[in-house]
C-alpha cells in the first residue's frame, strides 16, 4: 500500500518537473524562435525531468520520506531510465538535427544519424579504457559501466567550468579590474565606425557605377564586329575589371575593420555599462561579494593543489564547491548558447544543453555520496554499485585545477591585450 | 560621381531571416552562396533609375544597411547599433514566413529603429507597445518582405497571405513575399518589381523633392561635418 502512495508521490514531482522544464523551455530558450520539432522540447523536459528526480530521491534518503523499499525501487528506475536517455536517446537525436542541417546528407538523414550514433557509442565505450573503472566482476553492459562512463565525462565537465568560472566570476564582478571608460572614448570609436562605413559605401558605389559602365559598354561593344572590336573590347574589360577587383580587395579589409570596430564598441559599452552599475546599491553589494567570492575561489584553488601533491581525497565536498559556482556561471553559459544560437542550429544547441544538463545531474550524485553521513550513503553504493569514487573526486580536483589555471592565464592575457589595442586607436 | 546623392535604408529584421541574401540579391542581382552571420553592420549598394521611362529620369545610390543582430541582445550591442539608425530615409522590414515569431517581432524593430531617429520636431513617444497612429503619421516609407516563400507548402499559402496582408495594413507598407535564392521573384515586370521601384522612388521623394519642415537630420553637429568631409574627399 504504501508503495502506491510512493509511486504517486514520485509520479506526482516528476509530472511538476517535466512542466516546469517545459515552461524554461518555451520561455527563455525559445523565446525568440518558433517551435517546431516538439520531440525537442520532450526531450529536454524529460532529462530535466528526472535530473531533478534524482536529487529529490536524495533528499527523500536523508529526510527518510518514503519507505525504503520504494525509495530503492525508484532510484533504479529513475537511473536506468536517465541512462537510457543520455546515451540513447540525446545523442541519436542530436545527430539527427545537425545532419539534417548540412544539405548535403538530406536524403539518408536515419542512417547518417545512426552511423553518428555509433560513433559516439563507439569513443564513449573507448573513454572507458584508461580509466581505472573496469572491474572484473561486472559484465559489459552492466549498470557500472555506464554510470562510470558518464560520471567520468560529466565530472570532466564541471570540473571544467568551475574551475573556469570560480576565475570569471570574480574577474567580472569586481571593479578593480574595470578599465576606465568616458564617454568621449566610446563616441570616438563610434566616429570612427561610421567614417569606416562610409568609405566602404563609397568605395562601392565606385565599384557599381564602373559595373554598370561596364555593362552598358559591353552591349555597345556586342554591336561592334571585326577583329579590331573584339581586340578593343577584351583589353578595355580587362583593366575595368582590374580595376574592381582591387577596389573589391579594399573593400573587404575596409569591412573586417568596420566589425572589428563594432565588437570594440560594444565592449566598451558594455564595460561602461558595468561601470555604472557598480556605483548602484546593488553592484556595490555584488562587488563586495566578489572579493569574498575571490578569496574563496583562491582558497578552493589552493586546497585542490594540496589534495593532488599530498595525494588525499578532499574531505570537502567538491559537488558544494561545483554547484555553487556552477550555478552562477550556469547564467554566463545561457549567454553564451544565445550568443551562437540561431534559427537552425537551436535545436542541437537545446539538445546538447540537455545532455550536459543530464550529465552534471549523474555526476554530482556520484560526488555527492562523499558529503553524505555513512548511514545515507549505503543505498547509493547499493545502487551505484562499487564504482571508485575517491578515482573521480581526484579526477575532479585535476580538472578543476587545471581549468582554474588556463582561464586565469586567458583572462590576463585577454585583460593585457585590450588597454594595447586603446593605444594603437 | 557627386552629382549621384545619398539615400539610406535600413534593412531589419531576426536573426537569420535572410536579410542578407536579400541585400545581396537586390545589389548584385546574384544569389548569396554562402551566407553567414552579420556582425555589426553591413552595407551594399544599389544603382535605382528614380522616374525610369520618362524625362526625369535620374539615376541615384540606394545605400541598404543590413543591421545584424536580434532584439534580445545585450544592452551595449543594442546601444552600439543605435549608431546605424542616424537618418534613415526609408525602412525595410524582413520577415521569415515560415517562423511567426519573426513577423511579430518587426514591430519591436521598428520602435526600436524609429525612436532613435526621432527627428526634433517629431517625439516619438513609445512605452514598448505597439500603436497604430504612430505608424500612420511615420514620416520613413516602409516595406514589408517576407522571405523563403518557396519553403510553405501549397496548403498554407493563403493562411500566410493573410497573416501578412494584416501585417502590412498595420505598418501602412506595401509588402513582397519571396524567395532570396530565386532571382525570378524580382524580374522585370513581376509585380514584385513594380512594388519595389515604387518603394525606393517614394524614398528617393521624400528625400529629395518634398520640403519637410523637419530637416534630415544627424543626430549630432560633429558627424554632419565628418559626414561632408568624408564625401568631398572621396568624390
Amino acid at each position: 500500500m504504501s508503495f502506491l502512495v510512493d509511486s504517486i508521490i514520485m509520479f506526482t514531482s516528476q509530472v511538476l518537473f517535466f512542466g516546469f522544464g517545459w515552461l524554461f523551455f518555451m520561455r527563455q530558450l525559445f523565446k525568440d524562435y518558433e517551435v517546431r520539432q516538439y520531440i525537442v522540447q520532450v526531450v529536454f523536459s524529460i532529462t530535466f525531468a528526472f535530473s531533478c528526480t534524482m536529487f529529490e530521491l536524495i533528499i527523500f534518503e536523508i529526510l527518510g520520506a518514503l519507505s525504503s523499499n520504494s525509495r530503492y525501487f525508484h532510484w533504479k528506475l529513475n537511473l536506468y531510465v536517465i541512462l537510457l536517455v543520455l546515451i540513447f536517446v540525446v545523442p541519436f537525436y542530436i545527430g539527427y538535427f545537425v545532419v539534417s542541417n548540412i544539405r548535403l546528407l538530406q536524403r539518408q538523414k536515419l542512417l547518417f544519424a545512426c552511423m553518428v550514433w555509433f560513433t559516439f557509442m563507439y569513443f564513449f565505450w573507448k573513454l572507458g579504457d584508461p580509466f581505472p573503472i573496469l572491474s572484473p566482476k561486472h559484465g559489459i553492459l552492466s549498470i557500472e559501466q555506464l554510470i562510470s562512463r558518464v560520471g567520468v565525462i560529466g565530472v570532466t565537465l564541471m570540473a571544467l567550468l568551475s574551475g573556469f568560472g570560480a576565475v570569471n566570476c570574480p574577474y567580472t564582478y569586481m571593479s578593480y579590474f574595470l578599465r576606465n571608460v568616458t564617454d568621449s572614448d566610446i563616441l570616438a570609436l563610434e566616429r570612427r565606425l561610421l567614417q569606416t562605413m562610409d568609405m566602404i559605401v563609397s568605395k562601392k558605389k565606385r565599384i557599381a557605377m564602373t559595373r554598370r559602365q561596364m555593362y552598358q559598354r559591353g552591349e555597345d561593344q556586342n554591336k561592334q564586329t571585326g577583329l579590331w572590336g573584339m581586340i578593343k573590347s577584351v583589353t578595355s574589360t580587362q583593366t575595368g575589371s582590374e580595376n574592381l577587383s582591387l577596389i573589391q580587395q579594399e573593400v573587404d579589409a575596409l569591412e573586417e575593420l568596420s566589425r572589428q570596430l563594432f565588437l570594440e564598441t560594444v565592449e566598451l559599452q558594455a564595460t561602461k555599462e558595468r561601470i555604472e552599475y557598480s556605483k548602484t546599491f546593488q553592484g556595490k553589494y555584488f562587488n563586495f561579494l566578489g572579493y569574498f567570492f575571490s578569496i574563496y575561489c583562491v582558497w578552493k584553488i589552493f586546497m585542490a593543489t594540496i589534495n593532488i601533491v599530498f595525494d588525499r581525497v578532499g574531505k570537502t565536498d567538491p559537488v558544494t564547491r561545483g554547484i555553487e559556482i556552477t550555478v552562477n556561471y550556469l547564467g554566463i553559459q545561457f549567454d553564451f548558447f544565445y550568443a551562437i544560437s540561431s534559427n537552425k542550429s537551436s535545436n542541437v544547441i537545446v539538445l546538447v544543453l540537455a545532455q550536459i544538463m543530464g550529465m552534471y545531474f549523474v555526476s554530482s550524485v556520484l560526488l555527492m555520496r562523499m558529503s553524505m553521513p555513512l548511514e545515507y550513503r549505503s543505498i547509493v553504493t547499493e545502487v551505484l554499485g562499487e564504482l571508485q569514487f575517491n578515482f573521480y573526486h581526484r579526477w575532479f580536483d585535476v580538472i578543476f585545477l587545471v581549468s582554474a589555471l588556463s582561464s586565469i592565464l586567458f583572462l590576463y592575457l585577454a585583460h593585457k591585450q585590450a588597454p594595447e589595442k586603446q593605444m594603437a586607436l | 560621381m557627386a552629382s549621384l546623392d545619398r539615400v539610406k535604408v535600413l534593412v531589419l529584421g531576426d536573426s537569420g531571416v535572410g536579410k542578407s541574401s536579400l541585400v545581396h540579391l537586390l545589389c548584385q542581382n546574384q544569389v548569396l552562396g554562402n551566407p553567414s552571420w552579420t556582425v555589426g553592420c553591413s552595407v551594399d549598394v544599389r544603382v535605382q533609375d528614380y522616374k525610369e521611362g520618362t524625362p526625369e529620369e535620374k539615376t541615384y545610390y540606394i545605400e541598404l544597411w543590413d543591421v545584424g543582430g536580434s532584439l534580445g541582445s545585450a544592452s551595449s550591442i543594442k546601444s552600439t547599433r543605435a549608431v546605424f539608425y542616424n537618418s534613415v530615409n526609408g525602412i525595410m522590414l524582413v520577415h521569415d514566413l515560415t517562423n511567426k515569431k519573426s513577423s511579430q517581432n518587426l514591430y519591436r524593430w521598428s520602435l526600436e529603429a524609429l525612436s532613435k531617429d526621432s527627428s526634433p520636431t517629431r517625439v516619438i513617444v513609445s512605452n514598448g507597445d505597439y500603436d497604430r497612429e504612430q505608424f500612420a503619421e511615420n514620416s520613413v516609407p516602409l516595406l514589408l518582405i517576407g522571405t523563403k516563400f518557396d519553403q510553405i507548402a501549397e496548403t498554407k499559402r493563403t493562411e500566410v497571405l493573410t497573416r501578412t496582408a494584416f501585417l502590412s495594413e498595420d505598418f501602412n507598407a506595401e509588402e513582397i513575399n519571396l524567395d532570396c535564392t530565386n532571382p525570378r521573384y524580382l524580374a522585370a515586370g513581376t509585380s514584385n518589381a513594380v512594388k519595389l521601384s515604387r518603394f525606393f522612388d517614394k524614398v528617393i521623394e521624400k528625400r529629395y523633392f518634398t520640403r519637410d519642415p523637419s530637416p534630415v537630420s544627424f543626430s549630432s553637429p560633429v558627424l554632419a561635418d565628418m559626414n561632408s568631409v568624408v564625401t568631398l574627399l572621396f568624390f
